[in-house]
């Protein structure tokens, strides 16, 4: 949309590098919003369990960590796109 | 590709190494190769020389090894499995190790690239803790019982299972070998292209001199992310063990 008057200077096979470049950076940030909001709601809310309930802290410890494994997959998907369409 | 007048080296250029013997043929050996294979003999020259003393007063590496062993046991297993779970401690703790060891060379010179930021060791790992539980499943619950428990996950209206038993289904047998190895991978592939980066800034700053005076800008930057790496490299090697510790533990107590 906002690219089409770019897009129409630049001929034949480099349109494609164009867009592959354009979408690749798209494809990493937003695949990168999501997670960044999980994982620090995630962070805080188990940094308030700990202070709470400090004997309870190795517990929550590691369920955060498992939390942020699966939270963080999602980004990292959306880095492997990026890769993807960047080199590939 | 060029940027800013910089030469940033191609992804091929990064990640693939020329071979050392066997080229062309499937036993072709590089450099990744023999990271995996420094990786696994220095896990076991590790556990060798800690084990073989069996000193009741530990020293230098039965030391590091005991509060390690402690580690995943205490940490990994008793907080995931429960004590019916310590027969996995050996595969778990060798896994653990492993995976360091290959995440470490990040930053060791002269190697510089973790084993596991090429496709092939995390997903041979994954795919092994995935046969792993599905068979842990199998013995522990009966082919049956085990699929019935993981697709139709009791407490559940039955209409719903229309839903339900699909996204079980994909979650529980294609997203999770998946997602193990791409977030091992993605992980590591991700620090050493970060590094790559802030190596070819700050060589190039080197080298133009009268730039030099935003040189300790990359440049600390790559000190601080050679730290960072670290911590990746563990808490990475420790992910990928708790969460293979998780299904197998799913797999042997199935929910209620």
């Amino acid at each position: 949309m906002a690219f089409a008057p770019l897009v129409a200077q630049i001929s034949g096979a480099d349109q494609i590098s164009f867009g592959e470049a354009i979408s690749a950076g798209f494809a990493y940030g937003l695949a990168a919003i999501g997670p960044g909001i999980g994982i620090g709601y995630l962070v805080g809310q188990s940094v308030q369990a700990m202070a709470r309930q400090p004997e309870a802290a190795g517990m929550v410890r590691t369920t955060m960590f498992l939390g942020i494994a699966f939270t963080e997959a999602l980004a990292l998907i959306g880095f492997v796109v990026f890769v993807l369409l960047k080199f590939a | 590709m060029h940027l800013l007048a910089l030469d940033f080296p191609g992804i091929d250029h990064i990640v693939k190494f020329k071979p050392i013997f066997g080229d062309g043929t499937l036993y072709e050996f590089n450099k990744v190769t023999l990271i995996c294979v420094l990786a696994a003999v220095a896990t076991l020259v590790m556990f060798l020389l800690a084990g073989s003393k069996g000193a009741l007063v530990p020293t230098g590496v039965q030391n590091i090894v005991e509060s390690a062993v402690e580690f995943v046991r205490e940490g990994i297993v008793l907080q995931t499995m429960g004590p019916s779970g310590l027969g996995w401690m050996p595969y778990l703790t060798t896994l653990f190790f492993f995976i360091f060891f290959c995440n470490i060379f990040e930053i060791i010179p002269i190697f510089q690239i973790p084993a596991t930021a090429r496709m092939a060791i995390p997903l041979f790992l994954a795919l092994l803790s995935w046969v792993i539980f599905i068979v842990v499943g199998i013995i522990n619950q009966g082919p049956l019982g085990y699929f019935k428990s993981s697709l139709f996950p009791p407490g559940v209206p039955t209409a719903l299972y229309i839903l339900v038993t699909p996204i079980e289904f994909i979650s529980t047998f294609l997203v999770r070998p998946f997602s193990l190895a791409v977030r091992l991978f993605a992980n590591m592939l991700a620090g050493h292209i970060l590094l790559v980066t802030f190596s070819v800034l700050s060589a190039a700053l080197l080298v133009k001199g009268p730039l030099v005076v935003v040189m300790p800008l990359p440049a600390v930057m790559l000190v601080f992310l050679t730290g960072f790496e670290v911590l990746v490299a563990v808490l990475q090697a420790y992910i990928f063990t708790i969460l293979t510790a998780v299904y197998i533990g799913g797999a042997m107590h199935p929910e209620h």
